[in-house]
């Protein structure tokens, strides 16, 4: 069994703060790490490793710094790590990240390609399904469990806004997981003490086969409008009671602003 | 001259610094508090390789370095000084002794499952009349035979009956003197080899000390360790690597106390403003801070030197004097940041106190390290 998953680094937004008057992220000193939900994704690989002894290869787009997080994918128990790095591929938006994904993963073999949901510098949850749109392949979104039956076929439980799904898809397939689903293991000493000794594989443009004009900066249509900082809301109110006192004071204050 | 950690060494703070926050703060007062062994966190350390970190992957450890460990044992140590004392003594005292003074058969039968965390380690050197004067060693070791036969008591010793592997010291000439001590490799449940009395203490409340037992307890002559005689060779070399983990134990609480004051003084205010706006408030933490980084760079210095293979003796006992004399002095200013809270146990300062003052005890007092330090540089 082959899994290959897409990780990328991201700011630590939980420490991230922004510039009251420019709007703008202040990043410095802020420590990268990489995405929750692509971590949950990494931890999904490697039980399946751990069961059926897949052969995990991760992927990561970005800058040369992104090799951090690759490291710590060995570091967690992955096989194989790809570094996609190329000035061509600078400014991407979500169409020409995936149109980059796609185009290194046409070089792959693989049963499952797992990705996060959505990466939290920009919550837009486009890449993994774009991914899955560009290679043509089936794919689940918003993973919370997957069972595998050994053979071919995936049983997949999907989160959804007011329940779950249940869903049988066969491989080679695509699933964004969600953060929540699978707890990453720590990494451990050995592969940490091993993780820089590894070879990280370097690939550029030349490496994957796709039209210039739908990579980086020239391949993205979006453009940012404006970003401003939602204004700090009123304080709230504090109550540290029991259950059934806070459920009457949640209800009385709903009452009060005629929510309910 | 680099001061800065290597990526490797980051990527390994990260890990550990995450570790200790989320799998071993959490249970810190409760250990204290219930004077229990946490067995939990050393089957989880265990799993991800902390039992064997300094040990070549041949042997089943990690293949990481003594910097790389005392790391672990300071960032152990800043959340609960328990779990850090646990993973040294296991390491310094019981691991390294195996790898650095076994045969190779020793190393094979014992390493794998020491590192692997599937057995703790523990060192008995000390008894009731040989304390810091450890050559007056009164337990004997009389070779009969294939085996040699062991009887006397040793006590204080760490990690006690969660252990399964002791390195115990014994006279096997007492008209040698420090010459005719001779070190052996003891597991559990070996006949005639029983606990005594199990110690309240102060401090390191969770980590279990007890005293060891020989009763004509009958050993295998393979399982002399060194040579017949070297024992007290081995003793002190040992204790040389313990210190860089007793003072990483020490530079940890330290910093964790540390941590601790920085958050409460911007927080509690009186006169009207935080702690932390006034000027003695500041000046003193400037000196406690300036102590805390002092102490770390002689613990990376001696683990470095450790790593290196160059002598590291002296190093390891400067940094074991004032990394247990910071931490005593830390912990003590930070409940005095605390004011009344900080002598509760709803804080954790209080606690961090206690444990502390063990760490200018035990592994050679503070006095010792001082007899270590003069005696270099008077030879
Ligand atoms: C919690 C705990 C865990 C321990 N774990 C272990 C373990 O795992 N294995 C092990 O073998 N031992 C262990 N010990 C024992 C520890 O190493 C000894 O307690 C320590 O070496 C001091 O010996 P002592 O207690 O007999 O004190 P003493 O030797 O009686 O010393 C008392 C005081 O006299 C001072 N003193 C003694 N001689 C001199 C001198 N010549 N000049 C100046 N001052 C002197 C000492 O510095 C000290 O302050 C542990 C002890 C404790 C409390
Ligand atoms: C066991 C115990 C028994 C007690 N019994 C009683 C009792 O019977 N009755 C009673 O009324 N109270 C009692 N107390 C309360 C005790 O008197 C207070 O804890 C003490 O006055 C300190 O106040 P605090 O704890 O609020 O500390 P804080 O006032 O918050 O002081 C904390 C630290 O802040 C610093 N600090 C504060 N103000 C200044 C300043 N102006 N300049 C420089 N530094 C400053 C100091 O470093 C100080 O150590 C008791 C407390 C304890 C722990």
């Amino acid at each position: 069994m082959k899994i290959v998953v897409c990780i990328k680094q991201v700011p630590d937004t939980t420490e991230i703060k922004i510039n009251p008057t420019t709007g703008t992220l202040i990043r410095d000193g802020v420590p990268s790490i990489i995405n929750p939900d692509d971590k949950a994704g990494l931890e999904l690989a490697l039980t399946l490793k751990d069961k059926f002894n897949a052969h995990i290869t991760v992927i990561t787009m970005g800058p040369t710094q992104a090799d951090a997080v690759l490291r710590e994918a060995f570091a967690m128990g992955v096989d194989r790590a790809i570094h996609l790095t190329d000035r061509k591929f600078a400014g991407a938006d979500t169409l020409a990240t995936s149109h980059a994904l796609a185009g290194a993963l046409r070089k792959l073999e693989f049963d499952l390609l797992v990705t996060g949901r959505q990466a939290i510098d920009g919550d837009t949850a486009q890449v993994g399904p774009q991914i899955a749109e560009h290679l043509d392949l089936p794919q689940v979104s918003y993973l919370e469990h997957l069972e595998y039956d050994g053979k071919k076929t995936f049983t997949i439980k999907r989160a959804t806004e007011d329940g779950y799904e249940m869903l049988e898809v066969d491989g080679p397939c695509v699933v964004t997981v969600l953060s929540g689903a699978y707890k990453p293991r720590y990494m451990n000493v050995r592969g940490i003490v091993e993780a820089y000794n590894r070879e990280v594989e370097m690939w550029g443009f030349e490496q994957i086969e796709v039209d210039e004009k739908k990579l980086g900066l020239k391949g993205s249509p979006t453009r940012v409008h404006k970003a401003f900082s939602r204004g700090v809301k009123a304080a709230g109110e504090l109550y540290e009671v029991d259950t059934n006192e806070a459920v009457g004071i949640i209800m009385s204050k709903l009452k009060e602003k005629f929510i309910i | 001259m680099d001061f800065s950690l290597t990526k490797q060494q980051q990527l390994f703070l990260q890990m550990i610094r995450e570790f200790a926050e989320k799998e071993v703060k959490p249970l810190a007062a409760e250990i204290d508090e219930q004077e229990r062994f946490p067995m939990e966190t050393v089957e989880k350390m265990a799993k991800i390789g902390i039992m064997g970190i300094p040990v070549p992957t041949q042997y089943g450890g990690a293949g990481g370095s003594n910097l790389m460990y005392s790391i672990a044992v300071e960032e152990l140590s800043a959340a609960c000084a328990t779990t850090g004392v646990v993973v040294s003594a296991h390491t310094s005292l019981c691991v390294a002794p195996i790898l650095e003074h076994g045969t190779e058969e020793q190393k094979q039968k014992y390493l794998p499952k020491l590192a692997s965390g599937e057995w703790i380690g523990a060192f008995g050197l000390t008894e009731p009349n040989a304390g810091t004067d450890a050559s007056a060693q009164q337990t004997t070791a009389v070779p009969d035979g294939d085996n040699y036969i062991i009887n006397g008591s040793k006590i204080f010793i760490t990690n006690a009956e969660y252990a399964h592997v002791y390195i115990v010291f014994a006279m096997t000439d007492k008209s040698q003197g420090v010459k005719g001590i001779t070190a052996f490799i003891i597991e559990k449940g070996t006949p005639g080899f029983t606990f005594g009395k199990k110690e309240k203490k102060l401090g390191i409340r969770g980590s279990a000390t007890s005293e060891l037992i020989f009763e004509n307890c009958v050993i295998p002559k393979e399982n002399l360790l060194g040579k017949v005689g070297g024992g007290f060779g081995i003793a002190m070399k040992t204790l040389d690597g313990g210190r860089v983990g007793i003072a990483a134990q020490a530079l940890g609480i330290a910093q964790g106390a540390m941590n601790e004051t920085v958050k409460y003084i911007k927080e509690r205010k009186q006169f009207g403003k935080p702690l932390s706006a006034f000027q003695n408030t500041q000046f003193q933490l400037a000196d406690l801070q300036t102590r805390v980084v002092a102490a770390r760079l002689l613990v990376r210095q001696a683990a470095y030197k450790k790593d290196q293979g160059v002598s590291y003796s002296a190093d390891a006992a400067m940094a074991k004097l004032y990394a247990s004399e910071t931490a005593m002095e830390v912990t003590s200013k930070a409940i005095q940041f605390h004011g009344g809270y900080g002598y509760t146990r709803e804080y954790p300062v209080e606690r961090m106190l206690r444990d502390a003052k063990i760490t200018e005890i035990y592994e050679g007092t503070s006095e010792v390290q001082r007899m270590v330090i003069s005696a270099a540089l008077l030879k």
